[in-house]
């Protein structure tokens, strides 16, 4: 026998499906979001043979799989992944990428594709998924080959955890599925050779930073969902720490120093702290880290921080000067760039500049958050319930939340003592993210109470997963504040359109039966005197339950940055 | 000196795999930002396998600088330039058709020929194509004159353009085959000399 017959011989001979669930496996997935459909039918009968090895969540509807990975890629730090079938099923998947690109997030889907064949023949559910998801993804590619399977899967997870995270999407002709063909095991992606996910550490620049640091008198931190994404969170507490610079942090960021650090002087932006905003345009050096200067954050750009000197820390060189000019750019991971600079800064504490944070959060708590969380009389707040389920998790628990009011209260009063804690649709701003994300973040840390924090709109919008809920078993605890109202959208129109509330007053079902009716257990209330222990009774609950609480209609959340306005205008009332 | 707010055609070369859809990739980065592209032109490059796309546009050099950033952070884009008219040496290739009968009847062709550096690529009883390659100005001016002569139908290439003070892409290509680029592969020095060539 010659050797190439023996090489011929030894060569394993497999489906393009299997290829694919091999890839997986070698990647370390373990647990997958999907939803089958015709053309995805080969990879999920493949998948029968691996249900050792690859755990599938049979989810509702394909957008509740796109934002479960977000949520399970967000706790774990892992890459989402999520399989969905060509035409519709692959369409559902818009919103999940779009909200995992704006927010980078890793996450590979896999989406299933009418026979090559029949490309461009408007054949039975086939879309062009490759053109349509371009805008939202960080990459896609279209696999006709099974051949090709292999290095474009591992090219994929690449892609997706490095550098800049982002969603990647790969379309999967069925014709590739079914094809046999040789194997030669799985190789990860290490290199490509026209992508750099992190550029070069400039020590230069480095140095540049440290001496504006140095100089300064009234530094500034602040610091987005980077520090989490490079695992930097030590790397960071240890820069702020040494320079004693006050930090405060965009939503996505929150947890990556615990809320109740003496440095943390609270959250940036629209619905923000008092301090942070107005000091933003007071500070004389701005130190932006893995943040990208979003308006929710900066309000009105040319009011931005005009009189500081701004050092931006991030690993995307396309978010340097995008939004605000950078006097000093340090491009790379912060991980990397946070230890190089902490080298360099001189020890200090800034106490009078410290002060300042803590007499406008003096002002804030006076006239804003004590009615807020202490209401003496009256129906029951956001902020309350947020108080004091805060009180009874301790702020361990991950808390998830949709859009809304109710998100930007939870991210308020929440108390954030661990990285990787607070989940919630930032860029975006995607109602409906909340349940499925939820279901997603327990999968992602099972260890962990997981809470999803609702409003009663967004959570009709994909209800639906409590369907995964009840046949997964996995135990979410639910928690809706119902207003009946698209709450901060009737907000907005109190305040800017004369109070004109259209098509914002919002009917609901029975929640609690709806839940019961998928075998979840709940109860509503609506009384302060049953908040306490419905809120015990929802923690101690063995397994997922629903807790609706009936919260006063027309409460605004405050502070806030009107539209169009600068940060140092923000209102407290 | 010159503003940075003000307008101008900007030439953006931008280094890219030869791979299937890239071009709506790149296109999306436009026209996301509702930026017009006046032409682009796609061919290989000098270096096999990297594919070299021109795109002219009228633009800030604000808002091209955030677009090539943007450009360059596509997966497979290896690099992106961009550079103002006095930057580069350009060319646009133009084609001409007019009824034979009436140019040899009405025009000194040989006198065409030679003012406007044209060319006859066919010529048959019915129509004739002329051929010539130049900036806009210098091909628009043929237009005018051929228009009297009954200009049956012309058309225009886009845009290609040579960076003047670029060495070519051989040795950058060598930074991004190996897996740590040389320093100069990710400089932005363009901060502190912001009218030099962008590159990162």
């Amino acid at each position: 026998m010659s050797s190439e017959e023996e090489t011929a011989i030894t060569v394993e001979q497999l489906k393009g499906s299997e290829i694919l669930l091999n890839g997986l496996i070698a990647e370390g997935v373990e647990t997958i979001f999907g939803y089958p459909g015709g053309a995805i039918m080969p990879i999920y009968d493949a998948l029968y043979d691996y249900q050792d090895r690859l755990k599938h969540i049979l989810v509702r509807h394909e957008q509740g799989a796109t934002h479960a990975a977000q949520g399970y890629a967000r706790t774990s730090g892992k890459v989402g992944v999520v399989f969905a079938t060509s035409g519709p099923g692959a369409t559902n998947l818009i919103t999940g990428l779009a909200d995992a690109q704006i927010d980078s997030t890793p996450m590979v889907c896999i989406t299933g594709q009418v026979f090559a064949h029949l490309l461009g023949t408007d054949a039975f559910q086939e879309t062009d998924v490759i053109n349509i998801t371009t805008p939202v993804t960080k990459w896609n590619y279209q696999v006709t080959d099974a051949s090709e399977i292999a290095e474009v899967l591992a090219k994929a997870f690449h892609i997706a955890k490095t550098g800049r995270p982002g969603p990647v999407l790969i379309d999967i002709t069925k014709n590739a599925q079914l094809q046999l063909t040789a194997y030669n095991g799985y190789q990860k992606c290490e290199h490509i050779r026209s992508y750099r996910p992190a550029p070069i550490i400039r020590n230069n620049y480095i140095e540049q930073a440290a001496a504006l640091i140095n100089e300064a008198k009234k530094p500034f931190v602040l610091f987005g969902q980077g520090v989490l994404l490079g695992n930097a969170e030590q790397e960071f507490k240890a820069f702020v720490e040494k320079t004693g610079i006050p930090a405060a942090w965009t939503i996505l960021g929150a947890g990556a120093i615990p809320t109740d650090h003496p440095l943390n002087v609270g959250m940036l932006g629209m619905h923000g702290n008092y301090g942070p905003n107005v000091l933003t345009n007071e500070c004389d050096v701005l130190i932006a880290i893995g943040m990208r200067f979003d308006d929710r954050v900066t309000g009105r750009l040319d009011k931005y921080a005009k009189q500081a000197k701004v050092i931006h820390l991030d690993i995307d060189p396309a978010e340097i000067d995008k939004n605000v000019k950078a006097h000093v750019p340090v491009w790379g991971d912060c991980k990397e760039t946070l230890p190089l600079l902490t080298a360099l800064v001189k020890e200090k504490k800034h106490e009078e500049w410290l002060e300042k944070f803590r007499t406008y959060t003096r002002e804030e708590i006076e006239q804003c958050i004590d009615a807020e969380i202490n209401p003496q009389s009256g129906e029951l707040t956001m902020g309350e319930v947020i108080n004091q389920l805060n009180q009874l998790t301790k702020g361990d628990a991950i808390i998830v939340t949709d859009v809304g009011q109710h998100q930007m209260v939870a991210c308020r009063y929440a108390k954030f003592n661990h990285t990787r804690s607070n989940i919630t649709s930032g860029g975006l701003g995607t109602m409906g993210f909340a349940l499925p994300a939820a279901i997603g973040a327990k999968f992602g840390a099972p260890e962990k109470t997981v809470v999803a924090v609702i409003g009663d709109g967004g959570f009709q919008m994909t209800l639906q997963e409590l369907g995964t809920i009840m046949q997964s078993g996995i135990d979410v605890k639910i928690m809706i504040l119902n207003n009946q109202f698209l709450g901060m959208v009737r907000q907005w129109q109190e305040l800017f359109h004369d109070r004109r509330y259209s098509f914002v007053d919002i009917t609901s079902p029975d929640f609690v039966a709806l839940a019961k009716s998928y075998y979840i257990d709940g109860q509503k209330i609506s009384e302060r005197a049953e908040l306490k222990d419905a809120l015990k009774t929802m923690l101690d609950h063995k397994g997922s339950y629903l807790l609706e609480v009936m919260v006063t209609k027309e409460n605004n959340v405050f502070p806030m940055v009107p539209q169009g306005c600068s940060v140092s205008e923000i209102r407290l009332k | 000196m010159e503003s940075k707010l003000e307008k101008k055609e900007f030439n953006i070369t931008v280094y890219t795999e030869n791979q299937v859809g890239l071009l709506s990739r790149i296109a999306i980065i436009f026209s996301r930002r509702k930026l017009n592209i006046e032409s682009l032109n796609t061919s290989p490059s000098e270096v096999e396998s990297i594919h070299r796309f021109n795109i002219v546009i009228n633009e800030t050099e604000e808002v091209v600088r955030k677009v090539a950033r943007q450009l360059e952070k596509q997966v497979e884009v290896l690099k992106v330039y961009y550079n103002t008219n006095e930057d580069v040496i350009w060319q646009e290739l133009a084609l001409y058709k007019v009824p034979t009968e009436i140019i040899a009847e009405h025009v000194s062709v040989e006198r065409l020929l030679r003012e406007y550096g044209a060319r006859a690529v066919v010529i048959r009883k019915d129509y004739t194509v002329f051929e010539t390659t130049g900036h806009r100005e210098e091909t628009d001016a043929l237009v005018v004159v051929l228009q009297q002569y009954g200009l049956i139908e012309f058309v225009r290439s886009a845009r290609v353009a040579i960076i003047k003070a670029s060495d070519g892409f051989h040795t950058k290509l060598k930074q991004f085959e190996n897996r740590e680029p040389g320093e100069s592969a990710s400089e932005n020095e363009y901060l502190n000399n912001g009218d030099k060539v962008f590159t990162m």
